[in-house]
Formats: C-alpha cells, sequence, structure tokens
C-alpha cells in the first residue's frame, strides 16, 4: 500500500498542510505590519523598555519614581491589575454568597431585598456604576484638611482612607495630603467597590442556582438520619452545590479582571492606564496594544487554571460522598 | 473516496491561497521604489514616468483631498477657543481655522472640512492610518513625535506653556509650595511628563490623578480630588472659563514647560507639508501686511509687491505650491489673516491676550518666512 493511501499518514499530512497554512498567514501579517511601519518611517520594536518612563504613577506596591523604565512602570501597572483582580474576586464571592443565600431565605422580606439587588447590580453597565461611586467617594467625603476621625489614627477623606500600618507608622496631615501609614485611594475603593458589587449580583444568581440544583431526596434523607440544618448544609448540601457553582463562578472571576481594565476611566492606574500612557509616550501602539492583550491572556488562563485545579477538587469529594 | 478528494482539494486550495500570499508580500519589496505608498500606487502608477514638472501635484494627499473635495481634520474632542462644536455642530476655534485655511487654500472653500474629533490617545494614530489629512488638534512639537512616530509639524501657531490651576481657597500663590500636593492630569500628553520633571527637578513630591477624559478629570479637580490641576496655560485658562464660578480658581504665575502647538502631517508628502506650512505662514503675512478678511478686495489693487504676490496678482507662488493662484486670497477672505483667528477664538472666548503670541514686529514670537 503506498503511504499516500495510509489514513494515519494522510491524517498527519492534512494537519502539517493546516499548521503550514496558519504559520504562513501569521507570517505575512507580521512581515506585512513590519513592513508598513518602516516605510511609514514608525518606529518597531520593544526597545523602548529600556528607556526611561518619565510620567508618575500614584499607586506603587513596590517603589517606583519616573526616573524608572517602561518596563518596571508597565509591572506596577500589572501588580494593580493583580490587586484589585484578587481583592474583587475575593469581596464579589463574600458578597455573592451571602445574597445567593438570602435569595433563598424563607424571610420573604430578606429574599426580595436580595432580588432587588441581584436586579440592580446586574442590570447597570458597569462603567455607569464606577462613575457612581467615584463621585460618592470624592463628594460625599470632606477634604483632608478637615478629614473625618472615627477610630484615632483612621482619616476618612476625600483623599481615602488612611490607616496606621506596621512599619509606615501613623498617617500625619502635612500640608496638602497625609503622610505615613497605608492609605486606601479613592480610585481603588471607587473601582473595588464598584466591580465586587456588578459582579456579585452574578456570582448570588450562580450560588441561588447551584444550591437549588441540589436534589431534594438528598436533602430529605439528611435530616432523616438526623443531621442539623448545619451539618445538612456543611456535608450535603454545599459539596453537591459547589460542583454546579465553581465552572460559571470562573467565567465571572475572569469577567471581573477583564473588566478591571476600566480603571483608566476613574484613574486607577492598572496594566491598561499604564500601558496606554507608553503607548503614547513611544507611539509604538501594536507592542503596547500586544502588551495588554498577552498580560490579560496569561491572567485570564492562571485563573482559569487555578479554578478548573479547585474544580477537580470539589468534584472529587463530591463523588466520594 | 468522496472525503478523500475532498481533502486534496483542500490541500491544493491552501497551498494555492499560500502561494498567492507568497507571492503578495514578495512584490513591494521587489518594486524598484521602496518609499511609494500603497495606496497611491494606481495614481504612481498612471502618472508619466519622467518626473514632473515643478507645481504639478505629486502629492498623495493632495490628490485625494481634491478627489473627495473636502478636507479631513482632526481636532479636539471640545476645548474652548481652540476646537470646539456648539449645539448645530458647527466647529468653531483657532485650531479650527487652520483647517478651515488649509481648505480655502486647497478646494477654495473653507466650509468644505470634515471634522473628527479626537482625544490625545487617538490622534497620531488617525494620522498615521489616514484616517485625517491634517491633525490641528493643540499638540506639542517634540522630537519624539517630529521622528519616531512618522510625523511633520507643518508650523507653530501658537507658543504656550504648561501651567498648574488651583482653588483660590487653598492659599497657594505658587507652584513652589506645591510640594505633597495631588496633582489632577490627562494621560498620554507632554504634560504628564513635564509634571514629573518640574517635581524632580525642584525635589518635591507630587501625586499623580491621572484620568483620560477631560470633563472627568476636571469634575475629580472641582470636587476636591486633587489640589492642582496641570495642562497647558490655554487649556486651563479655557477650563476655567467655562466654570460656573471661575473667580473661586486661580492659574498660577510659573510656566514649567515650552508648548508650541502647531498642525501636524504624515511624514513622507513633502507638497503637502508644504501646502499646510505655507498656509499658517500666509495668515501670519497677512495680519503683518495688514490684509483682512475685510479689505482683501481693496488690498487686490495695494501696489506693495508683497501684498501683490501674497493675493496672487503677481503671480508665481501658486504654481509653486501646486495650487490656485488666489490660495492664500482665499485663506484671508474666508478665514482671516492670524490676528483675527485669535482675536475671534483665543482673545474673544478665553480672554487671553496676544503675549508671546504677539507679532514679532511687535516683541512676540510670531514671524513668518517671506512669502515669495
Amino acid at each position: 500500500m503506498a503511504f499516500w493511501n495510509d489514513r494515519r499518514t494522510r491524517g498527519y499530512l492534512y494537519q502539517i498542510a493546516a499548521l503550514g497554512g496558519v504559520v504562513l498567514v501569521g507570517g505575512i501579517l507580521v512581515s506585512n505590519t513590519l513592513d508598513n511601519l518602516a516605510r511609514q518611517n514608525i518606529a518597531t520594536g520593544f526597545g523602548f523598555l529600556d528607556r526611561e518612563a518619565g510620567f508618575g504613577i500614584s499607586e506603587h506596591l513596590v517603589d517606583y519614581s519616573p526616573a524608572d523604565t517602561y518596563l518596571r512602570a508597565l509591572c506596577i501597572g500589572l501588580l494593580n491589575t493583580f490587586r484589585i483582580s484578587a481583592a474583587g474576586i475575593v469581596l464579589c464571592s463574600l458578597i455573592g454568597i451571602v445574597v445567593g443565600f438570602a435569595r433563598l431565605a424563607p424571610n420573604i422580606l430578606v429574599a426580595r431585598l436580595a432580588s432587588v439587588y441581584v436586579e440592580i447590580t446586574r442590570n447597570i453597565p458597569v462603567l455607569l456604576q464606577l462613575f457612581f461611586w467615584y463621585a460618592v467617594v470624592i463628594q460625599a467625603f470632606p477634604p483632608p484638611a478637615a478629614a473625618w476621625e472615627p477610630i484615632t489614627g483612621v482619616f476618612l477623606s476625600n483623599r481615602g482612607i488612611a490607616i496606621p500600618w506596621p512599619g509606615l507608622g501613623a498617617p500625619v496631615f502635612e500640608g496638602f495630603n497625609f503622610r505615613g501609614g497605608a492609605v486606601l485611594s479613592p480610585e481603588l475603593s471607587a473601582l473595588l467597590i464598584g466591580l465586587s458589587i456588578y459582579t456579585s449580583g452574578f456570582v448570588a444568581e450562580t450560588v441561588r442556582g447551584g444550591i437549588l440544583s441540589v436534589p431534594k431526596g438528598q436533602l430529605e434523607a439528611a435530616r432523616a438520619v438526623g443531621l442539623t440544618r448545619f451539618q445538612v448544609l456543611r456535608f450535603v448540601t454545599m459539596p453537591l452545590a459547589l460542583r454546579a457553582i465553581v465552572p460559571p463562578t470562573t467565567n465571572q472571576y475572569l469577567n471581573l479582571t477583564k473588566n478591571s481594565a476600566l480603571a483608566v476611566a476613574i484613574g486607577y492606574p492598572d496594566f491598561v492606564s499604564v500601558a496606554n500612557t507608553t503607548i503614547n509616550q513611544t507611539g509604538q501602539a501594536i507592542e503596547g496594544v500586544a502588551l495588554i492583550m498577552a498580560a490579560y491572556l496569561t491572567i485570564s488562563l492562571v485563573i482559569s487554571a487555578l479554578m478548573n485545579w479547585f474544580n477537580r477538587h470539589v468534584a472529587l469529594v463530591g463523588e466520594r460522598s | 473516496m468522496n472525503r478523500n478528494v475532498l481533502m486534496w482539494v483542500a490541500v491544493v486550495v491552501v497551498s494555492a491561497i499560500g502561494g498567492a500570499l507568497i507571492q503578495g508580500m514578495m512584490e513591494p519589496k521587489s518594486t524598484p521604489a521602496p518609499n511609494a505608498q500603497k495606496s497611491d500606487a494606481p495614481k504612481s502608477a498612471a502618472a508619466p514616468a519622467a518626473p514632473a514638472a515643478p507645481g504639478a501635484s505629486t502629492s498623495a494627499t493632495l490628490e485625494a483631498v481634491k478627489a473627495r473635495g473636502n478636507l479631513s481634520c482632526g481636532v479636539n474632542t471640545g476645548l474652548a477657543g481652540f476646537g470646539i462644536a456648539d449645539s448645530q455642530g458647527k466647529w468653531t476655534g483657532f485650531d479650527v481655522d487652520i483647517c478651515r485655511a488649509v481648505a480655502a487654500a486647497v478646494l477654495g472653500d473653507a466650509e468644505k472640512v470634515k471634522f473628527t474629533p479626537l482625544t490625545t490617545q487617538q490622534r497620531f494614530t488617525a494620522l498615521q492610518s489616514k484616517e485625517i489629512d491634517i491633525l490641528s488638534r493643540n499638540t506639542t512639537w517634540t522630537l519624539a513625535r517630529d521622528t519616531s512616530l512618522g510625523l511633520n509639524f507643518a508650523a507653530i501657531t501658537f507658543y504656550d506653556g504648561q501651567g498648574f490651576m488651583v482653588k483660590k481657597a487653598s492659599n497657594v500663590t505658587n507652584a513652589k509650595s506645591l510640594n505633597g500636593a495631588t496633582v489632577c492630569v490627562q494621560p498620554g500628553t507632554t504634560t504628564e511628563l513635564n509634571l514629573a520633571d518640574y517635581f524632580r527637578s525642584n525635589n518635591m513630591k507630587f501625586q499623580p490623578v491621572v484620568i483620560e477624559s477631560l470633563q472627568e478629570l476636571t469634575g475629580a479637580f472641582v470636587a476636591g480630588r486633587c489640589d492642582a490641576m496641570t495642562t497647558d496655560v490655554s487649556g486651563l485658562v479655557s477650563i476655567r472659563a467655562t466654570q460656573a464660578q471661575p473667580n473661586d480658581y486661580l492659574v498660577l504665575p510659573e510656566t514649567i514647560s515650552k508648548e508650541p502647538l502647531g498642525p501636524v502631517v504624515r511624514h513622507g508628502d513633502d507638497q503637502w507639508f508644504d501646502i499646510v506650512k505655507w498656509t499658517v505662514f500666509a495668515m501670519i503675512e497677512a495680519e503683518e501686511k495688514g490684509v483682512t478678511s475685510a479689505n482683501v478686495d481693496q488690498m487686490k489693487s495695494s501696489d506693495d509687491p508683497a501684498i501683490k504676490r501674497l493675493l496672487g496678482v503677481t503671480a508665481g507662488n501658486g504654481e509653486a505650491l501646486g495650487l490656485k493662484e488666489d490660495w492664500a486670497y482665499s485663506i484671508i477672505k474666508h478665514v482671516g489673516n492670524y490676528g483675527e483667528s485669535y482675536d475671534r477664538n483665543i482673545t474673544k472666548q478665553l480672554g487671553l491676550g496676544r503675549r508671546i503670541n504677539a507679532l514679532w514686529l511687535e516683541g512676540g514670537l510670531i514671524y513668518g518666512p517671506p512669502v515669495r
């Protein structure tokens, strides 16, 4: 039999041909783009990453000054994106679980309030919610010179919440702003509140759906063997419900992370904000956008991987019981 | 059997497409003139092979504008005095007048302009990708923009500088006392860099609040999120003028940077570059010679040889630029001279006098090369 009549060999050949086609098209796109950019005298390449950034960034988890490079500035932005995503995921889960349970509460008032909450948060565009919370945060609080001090050493003003922090000392008002201590800025607060509340509406519905998906017989059987309400919840409802809850919740976590790019609208220096500034200072839009896409793709894949691992974990527990 | 045939057909099609693409990729590289722009290939192919006679149109942008019948001009999304649309959608402003002047010079009609409002972040890409023919949007001329963005700055129409605005209630009266302040700034501008430079060179600290939309940013400043707001002084004056209580705000006396603003064109189209450049210079020359939109018709019979050349009574300038001889007449008739545009837009709208933007004859920096 000639090799081209062999099903397997032919299969490989087709695969190679298809792969070749994809690589070819990709190569042509890249080469054409570079060609056109060179023809228009527009600089290309990632050499700009080593140059001095020259602009300030208000929030940085590690040291940063305008004398640092673009690479460091972008890392600062990436860390800020991590920070808002991680905090948002935790907060939206907590609110979502509470509201999800509340929607199933026997108390009608609680259940109705929870469903009103879900409908409002899910159905208003997240960008509007962010503008709303930012306006609330900067309009409702007094200027720093007249900051509220609910607890000694803790100051609330339109510059954020300043609290004493080990190693950083206690905040002191000096000149224009508070010095020392840890500060939760209005931008970060508004973004955290806005994203968490918006996403918590979806998470609550997922939680409610997951709990309702547990067969009634299981619960009745659990009661019949004498488990308390808490024990039913802990050993029967949750393990079974989690299997239905985790996969759609992963989507919500990914959405929250991607929505955090809206930070640019209210001045939180996330990765997109820093990358945008970089694009503008260097004029290298294609490289900048490629970096943004690569960063979000990486973050999303990491979150997916973690959630899939967690999903396998709960699925096994569920099947063993 | 049918499946096998299909598979082979697929392979052949893929290789055919691949082959065609490779050829397509090789083709532009093998053409003798690598600087020819792709989009004007058919036109240059149709043009005679001999070098074009001086004055004959070889500018791709000029050809495109003439064929389209209007000029596509990138302007500010809304900055009083420079580029702003009224409730009827009519654009006015100093930068807008430059667009109208170029349209008057090229098409003989100052109204044949399509305005594209652009943010600081969109403006260069829009010009590079040929979405607009000219960018006239209070853009600062810097070395990096002139070189690595593939752009050319045609002329300086307005000498600006970056400043700070504070609330009067804060009792701040000079920029040196802003140490530790929170400063509201727009991203993607030289402003952001000058701000960092200024505080660094004076060993002062600051916290930037960076918001793209000027309206949102101004809102944050007015709400007290920032102690100071920074942008070009003309911009600050413009923002101050549109507040409910302009007197609550103070523009600090320091100017921390040089911001020469002017129209921008794409690199590589020299004739178009010349047209935009000389449009600005013609407006300046007209002011110098006292030619205004009101008296331009009488001035046509002037005995001054410079005015005769400017208005095309003595022919030559138009042909050299590849335009009609009445190009400058058309600019002055429909838009006015430099001073008229300045007074109409900046003095009247913003209350900002000529200062360094006065003519060189009056001690300012506005100086145009001779139009001859």
